[in-house]
């Protein structure tokens, strides 16, 4: 029998060999038949999920709700001390300093990275922004949101945290911060299927033991973390209810 | 049961209240005019049991209230009820997460120094197999103008 894996699309081009690495690593250590299937956006991944097609998922926490409590996934690891925060920023000539003095219909570029523009969001609604008094411009990725920042089509850029600090120190000269988020519960998790469901306990033992050996390692390195980290049945619950919270 | 605020915790000028809170004996507060600012970026999260008791609080949450974590934890949330939020507002809180809805509201919270701090809070049942089992609790920065409508708005609800 094969199972098909996938990754959030948000996943950075840095890693996609990485993820490749670790699908080999991880069939061998299953024995089992893995086919690793990368989506180019959300909607078709999570139409493949709505068909039953996926068996294992890198997923982002927007999608974890539906993942377990429509399609029965439960929880393995996490990446250890990487949580999806948020940036808000603009360009350094912008005379503003603080979310709250953004004017409504600003022109916002976002990625389609679902947490990060909810996290966003929630950011911009200190300045009474919101979807119906902004206009939302949606870029394939990051780098396409500095250059609208720099070449004035956007006013304001909502960021991962992490690509916005990976940025060269050139361009980050020509943006500026004017909140990062600090939430630090929020985050994408490697979640198992009802096909797989039983081997969940072992499979959790094999991931949380990968850096143990140099092996392992250079796998993880190559994802861009050096650990997996359990994650409890309970503490993807307590992070559904989260996200419930917050989504707008 | 919550004890009555303590005024060697005070800071600033303050007035006393007597708050009659539900469930509990009628408790002594001090409270100031003194607002801590809500801190960009953070969210304050916490769960309690179906009675309202603290179960988790995150450290955003003991930072704002002023409460060391072994204070909070086993309290009632409403050890955060400033007097100045009618208690209509927490009706009505209770009537939609009891319908197993999500509530939404601005809310003025009681700081352990009598100071204040306002909040934009969403609270949502924890259903585990079909029960619920307690509450989860986020509050984020609110803005300025929501804060501003609240303060005219509340002293009209008493």
């Amino acid at each position: 029998m094969s199972y098909t894996f996938t990754v959030s699309p948000d996943f950075s081009p840095n890693y996609l060999a990485g993820w490749y690495i670790f699908n080999t690593w991880l069939q061998i250590q299953t024995g089992e038949a893995i086919h690793l299937e990368l989506y180019d956006d959300f909607q078709a991944q999570r139409t493949a999920i709505q068909a039953n097609q996926i068996d294992l998922i890198y997923a982002n926490p927007f999608d974890a709700a539906m993942l377990v409590r429509e399609k029965g996934f439960l929880p393995l690891v996490k990446a250890e001390g990487i949580s999806d925060e948020a940036i808000i920023a603009v360009n350094a000539n912008n005379p503003v300093e603080d979310v709250a003095q953004l004017p409504t219909g600003i022109r916002v570029a976002v990625t389609e990275d679902p947490d990060v523009h909810m996290i966003g969001m929630i950011m911009l609604e200190v300045g009474d922004l919101d979807a119906s008094n902004i206009q939302t411009c949606f870029c394939n990725n990051h780098i396409l949101i500095v250059k609208n920042l720099i070449q004035d089509k956007a006013d304001v850029g909502i960021f991962l945290a992490k690509a916005f600090d990976d940025l060269s120190n050139l361009t980050k000269k020509q943006l500026k911060i004017l909140v990062r988020s600090q939430i630090s519960v929020i985050h994408h998790s490697l979640m198992i299927g009802p096909k797989l469901a039983e081997r969940q306990t072992e499979i959790q033992a094999l991931l949380l033991s990968m850096n143990n050996d140099d092996k392992g390692k250079n796998v993880l390195n190559s994802l861009g973390f050096n650990a997996w980290a359990k994650v409890e049945d309970e503490e993807m619950e307590f992070m559904i209810d989260l996200m419930d919270t917050l989504i707008i | 049961m919550l004890q009555d605020m303590q005024l060697e915790n005070i800071v600033g000028e303050y007035k006393e209240a007597i708050l009659n809170l539900y469930g509990s004996t009628p408790r002594k507060i001090y409270y100031t005019e003194i607002e801590t600012p809500y801190p960009d970026g953070k969210l304050i999260v916490s769960t309690t049991d179906k009675a309202g008791i603290i179960t988790h609080v995150n450290q955003s949450f003991v930072e704002m209230s002023g409460y060391r974590e072994e204070e909070l934890i086993n309290a009632p949330h409403s050890i955060l009820r400033h007097p100045d939020m009618p208690s209509v507002a927490f009706k009505d809180l209770w009537d939609t997460v009891n319908k197993g809805e999500k509530w939404q509201g601005i809310v003025k919270n009681l700081r352990k120094d009598g100071g204040y701090y306002w909040v934009k809070a969403t609270v949502i049942p924890n259903i585990r197999n079909g029960q619920v089992v307690g509450y989860t609790s986020v509050r984020r920065k609110p803005s300025r103008t929501k804060v501003n409508e609240c303060i005219q708005l509340y002293p009209t609800l008493f």
